[in-house]
């Protein structure tokens, strides 16, 4: 079990108060050393290397594989088809609660999507398990593929996301347009992408009889252990999952995959170890992927500049045979003040893996169009697209009427336009260019993302030398969790972050939820505080029912703990080492767990939200249409900053990701056969560090009372929202030309 | 993986005679080799190593004025010899304009040469492609065809070729060093790739088991260093194959145009001379209208082979335009920090719209 104890003292730590302080992530020394174990390189002896054969068609079934010719091959122990699987305790179809997606485990020779799981090779060495699956070969019975959005006639489906809604409205959006002055209706397409983290899913499982083991990177132990128990029938305190570390996520790693569990069901044939980890295009199709959106605008505004109505319709693709639906409307429901607003969305079903969460799922899609849509608006207005912004600033969120929680979105449009110099701005597009005569164009866009909650627990300890602990099934996919979780550990605790042991990355540590929706810090963060506040409140019992301690009696006057010491609130020269508490009831330790969910009183009356501002500036050569994003500017308000260096690296790549999602990534399908074309890093562009600009983050402050406990709204998503949308602007302003078409190549600036 | 036997000779005539086995392929860096045969695109019974021939890894400066790149120089020794980069700039700017640091650090002179198609229809080992299946039929025609060739193409390939090096060395008229069962021999470069016609599987001039040992310069190559580009447009900064590229050198005589050099990039399956470009310019002063009738010449014969690479036609004129505008201005005292990029240099362009004051 992955633990970060009692090293070297921080850097910079201000007495009494971890958070808040820019501390260099605590494990950074164990991956730059290459110490940090990732799932693939726990490799036991005996462990064999499994290899995934996957389909290269797109619909239709297998007719045939050459089992005889894979096993033949030198190293080859064993091959896993449909005919010999280990037998399923549920069927992978089965969904027996909302938040369950099918899985594609050999459980016959259908094939739904192109890299889809046909079979699994067995073999000594990892090179004779690839070839084994070469030998494979399989045959098929092809059906023409359906793909892409015009595949079919769109239908409403029931709900989207995680089972919102697919139509929300407020007010009259066709009288507001009626009683508009200036209108605009414009069509934006955003394509499907793929999360490509940098560590491929990998597993190394084993058994020991009905228990299972399994080395694996998730954002989600918990769930993981479920759906692994029920596939395999066994109880999921059987099944141990250790993820200490995790390459990337970004959401595909949330819920367990089916080449994940394959691993599993490999390792149960053959009585041995094994290690699967998937090709790079192996990632396209069975791990997930952002769907592609086709969303249609119809904003009207009046004399002011103040939007009359804002409707946006969705139309998007879900796989054949499971529902995800990228929830690309929400930024509609909460950015801008409408009097009246429809928010729809409308699918269809192709021949692909069933799309899932990807960094901003919704958010991100949603945002590109909105901000761009908001933009040709204010144009529209003759307005500048900060001032129209300010014009139709939400006091309350529209779709709701909700009050915020908090929101300084004022604040960051100030900050960041001053940093950005955003008052220079000429009106109309087309109008600078550098000293080296290319095109230099401005553009904005507001940042959103919903503050969200889930469930989770930690349990925390307080040892008589003074030393603490604490537990929590957290989960690190290079975001900071041990570093961030570890200091509200230690303020939990009341003790210096060298006093502290922290242990977190496996499932047998108290349930910390699912790391994603931006929620990890603030989730597993809350029941830290809580477990540590219980513990303290217990060291405080003992202490003021000892006659022998400064602070008997002080029951009533609460305490503050810090540095190992507790402290009378109301007077701070009245304070006991915790040791001396423990050492005097003759306690060794003391223990306490705690939870953390979402307030649903909080929830019922506010609105809860992050925001933030991006300013982007490109250069476009006028001749040759390269694109480059040369200034990025962010400012962002999330609630509380537990750690302020990790933070601003989030937003940073963040804004990295809105670059990407604007200009770079595409997954390239052809259309006849539904395969894949730039299935590699190679062709699947993201920006390379000579394409990445200078950029700020700016934090600006913002208290809530109301979020969570610790008042944090969670920083790991919002920043793609708004970058690729300014960017998008900024690259009309330097042309004239509106791309609406993401991403945004050279090719469609040649005029 | 297929299993493959592999071979690492001492000499040039041992690597030859242990290729001369059927499925052999000489391994360089493998940078392109190796991932073709992880995704079981090619299946070669043997590779041959060549990297450890002793004798071809020198770049030498030869007495006629030329230069003789040994076929396992790396292409960053290659573009960091600042004589080299000095003598022949265009070239060493390619050489930079490709791949990644770390792939240009692995990647050798020979093995540049002799890199495959980047058509994800050739790299899909499932794909119909004439290339890797003579007969199969071209996938690509009627697919995805945004980075195809609009030069040269035939009916049985549309494909282009990746590399950046060769367009300079296209157009400074390198020599290709061969070496055989049948002894030694040169081969131009333009000569060297061939276009598809009706047997895109030939993709070179090479003969079963023949080895490149070496890429010369001749040396009227060094001629046009003070007046050498390559300009490459992609769609990221690094780490991304031309959609175009161009190489442009000129020799100036006074205010006039003594020889021009001209190439393309990422338009044909091979570099792309363009011959009657160059006449045009010979004797005309370096301006503008000039340049654009030049790039106009050498897209005469393009025609489109999908919908996608429309666009490429009239992007190739304007990069040639541009290449040939940076060539005129002079070659710049040091390598761009962006080499070959369009961000790299300033250009001189007439503004169509009233310019504004930069933007801090």
């Amino acid at each position: 079990m992955a633990e970060i104890a009692l090293t070297s003292a921080p850097q910079r730590a201000r007495h009494g108060s971890s958070m808040g302080q820019p501390l260099t992530r605590r494990d950074g020394p164990l991956k730059v050393t290459g110490r940090a174990t990732f799932a693939a390189d726990n490799v036991a002896d005996g462990t064999l290397h499994a290899a995934l054969c996957v389909a290269r068609i797109a619909r239709g079934r297998v007719t045939h594989l050459d089992v005889a010719a894979a096993e033949a091959h030198p190293g080859v122990v064993a091959v896993m088809t449909p005919d010999n699987a280990p037998a399923l305790a549920q069927h992978p179809d089965d969904k027996p609660h909302g938040f369950i997606f099918r899985l594609d485990l050999l459980q016959d020779s259908a094939v739904r999507y192109a890299n889809q799981p046909i079979a699994v090779v067995i073999a000594e060495t990892l090179e004779a398990a690839t070839e084994g699956a070469r030998l494979l070969s399989p045959r098929y019975e092809a059906e023409t593929p359906r793909i892409g959005l015009d595949a079919e006639p769109p239908f409403t489906p029931p709900g989207i996301g995680v089972g919102q809604p697919p139509e929300e409205t407020h007010g009259d959006v066709e009288a507001g347009l009626a009683a508009a002055s200036r209108r605009i209706a414009a069509t934006y397409e955003t394509p499907a992408q793929y999360h490509n983290a940098m560590e491929p899913h990998a597993a190394v499982a084993s058994w020991d009889g009905d228990r299972l083991t399994l080395h694996t990177p998730s954002q989600g132990m918990s769930m993981a252990q479920g759906r692994l128990a029920g596939l395999f029938g066994i109880a999921p305190e059987n099944i141990r999952i250790e993820s200490p570390f995790l390459g990337g996520g970004f959401g595909s790693k949330g819920l367990i995959s089916g080449p994940q569990i394959l691993a599993c069901m490999a390792a149960r044939l053959v009585g041995r170890p094994v290690k699967l980890v998937l090709a790079r295009a192996q990632m396209y199709g069975p791990v997930g992927h952002r769907a592609e959106t086709r969303q249609s605008f119809r904003l009207g505004a009046d004399d002011a500049g103040k939007l009359t109505a804002l409707e946006h319709e969705t139309l998007t693709a879900s796989s054949r045979f499971d529902d995800f639906f990228e929830p690309a409307g929400g930024v509609s429901h909460t950015l801008y003040a409408s009097p009246a607003i429809a928010v729809r969305h409308q699918a269809v079903r192709v021949d692909t893996g069933t799309p899932l969460f990807m960094r901003a799922p919704g958010e991100a899609s949603g945002s590109v169009a909105l901000e761009s849509a908001i933009d040709e608006m204010a144009l529209a207005c003759g307005m500048d697209p900060l001032e129209f912004r300010l014009a139709n600033y939400a006091e309350v969120e529209p779709i709701s009427g909700k009050p915020f929680s908090s929101k300084a979105l004022r604040e960051c449009y100030t900050r960041g336009a001053e940093h950005f110099g955003w008052s220079a701005r000429p009106r109309a597009p087309r109008q600078t260019r550098d000293a080296n005569g290319l095109l230099v164009g401005w553009g904005m866009g507001t940042a959103t993302f919903p503050a969200l909650m889930f469930e989770a627990q930690a349990k925390a300890e307080l040892r008589a030398d003074g030393t603490g602990l604490i537990e929590t099934g957290a989960h690190d996919m290079g975001q900071g969790a041990w570093t961030a979780l570890g200091q509200i550990a230690a303020d939990g605790l009341g003790i210096g972050l060298d006093r502290l042991t922290f242990r977190m990355g496996s499932s047998d540590l108290p349930n910390a939820g699912i790391a994603g929706g931006s929620a990890h810090t603030a989730t597993a963060g809350g029941a830290i505080h809580a477990a540590g506040q219980a513990v303290i409140a217990q060291l405080a019992d003992l202490a003021t029912n000892d006659s022998a301690s400064p602070l008997y009696g002080a029951g009533n006057a609460g305490f503050v703990a810090r540095d190992g010491r507790l402290f009378r609130r109301d007077d701070e020269s009245r304070s006991e080492a915790y040791s001396d508490i423990l050492a005097r009831a003759g306690r060794a330790s003391l223990t306490a767990t705690g939870k953390a969910s979402t307030d649903p009183a909080a929830a019922k009356t506010y609105a809860m939200h992050a925001h933030g501002a991006v300013f982007a500036e490109v250069k476009v050569d006028p001749d040759l249409g390269q694109i480059r994003v040369t200034r990025l500017v962010g400012a962002f308000a999330a609630g509380r900053i537990v750690n302020p260096r990790l933070v601003t690296s989030q937003y940073y790549g963040g804004m990295i990701w809105g670059m990407s999602f604007a200009l770079h990534e595409h997954a390239a399908m052809d259309a006849r056969t539904g395969r894949f074309l730039n299935d590699n890093l190679g062709e699947y562009h993201v920006p390379v560090n000579a394409d990445t600009p200078a950029m700020e983050a700016i934090l600006v402050h913002e208290d809530d009372a109301h979020v969570n406990a610790l008042g944090i709204k969670g920083v790991g998503e919002i920043g793609i929202t708004g970058s690729a949308g300014a960017i998008a602007n900024a690259v009309w302003h330097a042309t004239g030309i509106r791309v609406r078409e993401i991403p945004i190549t050279l090719d469609k600036l040649l005029g | 993986m297929n299993l493959f036997d592999y071979t690492r000779p001492a000499s040039v005539a041992e690597a030859i005679a242990a290729a001369q086995a059927p499925g052999a392929a000489y391994l360089g860096a493998g940078t392109n080799l190796l991932d073709l045969m992880k995704g079981g695109v090619v299946t070669p019974a043997r590779l041959v190593d060549v990297t450890r021939l002793p004798g071809l890894d020198r770049i030498e400066f030869l007495d006629d004025g030329g230069v003789r790149i040994g076929a396992l120089v790396r292409n960053s020794d290659l573009a960091h010899d600042p004589r080299f980069a000095k003598t022949y700039p265009a070239v060493a700017e390619a050489l930079l304009a490709g791949a990644s640091a770390q792939l240009r650090n692995a990647a050798t002179a020979a093995g540049n040469l002799m890199q495959r198609t980047r058509c994800p229809y050739f790299a899909d080992a499932t794909s119909p492609c004439n290339k890797r299946a003579p007969g199969s039929g071209c996938a690509a025609i009627g697919g995805a065809t945004r980075l195809h060739a609009v030069l040269g193409w035939s009916e049985h390939c549309i494909a282009t070729n990746p590399s950046d090096f060769c367009v300079p060395l296209a157009a400074f008229d390198a020599v290709v060093e061969i070496e055989g069962a049948g002894g030694r021999r040169a081969v131009a470069l333009v000569d060297f790739h061939r276009l598809p016609g009706d047997a895109p599987e030939r993709e070179t001039d090479l003969a079963p088991g023949e080895l490149i040992v070496a890429v010369r310069l001749p040396p009227e190559a060094a001629g046009f260093s003070a007046h050498a580009r390559y300009l490459k447009v992609r769609d990221r900064t690094s780490y991304a194959f031309a959609v175009v590229s161009a190489a442009a050198g000129l020799r100036l005589n006074g205010d006039r145009i003594g020889e021009a050099r001209l190439a393309l990039g990422g338009v044909a399956l091979k570099p792309w001379r363009a011959r009657e470009a160059e006449h045009l310019l010979a004797g005309q002063a370096p301006d503008p209208d000039v340049f654009r009738k030049a790039a106009d010449a050498a897209l005469a014969g393009a025609k489109p082979s999908g919908e996608a690479n429309v666009f490429k036609i009239e992007l190739a004129r304007r990069i040639l335009v541009r290449a040939l505008t940076l060539a005129a201005a002079g070659t710049p005292e040091r390598l761009p920090a962006l080499p070959a990029s369009p961000f790299a240099a300033p250009f001189a362009v007439p503004s169509p719209s009233p310019a504004g004051a930069a933007h801090g």
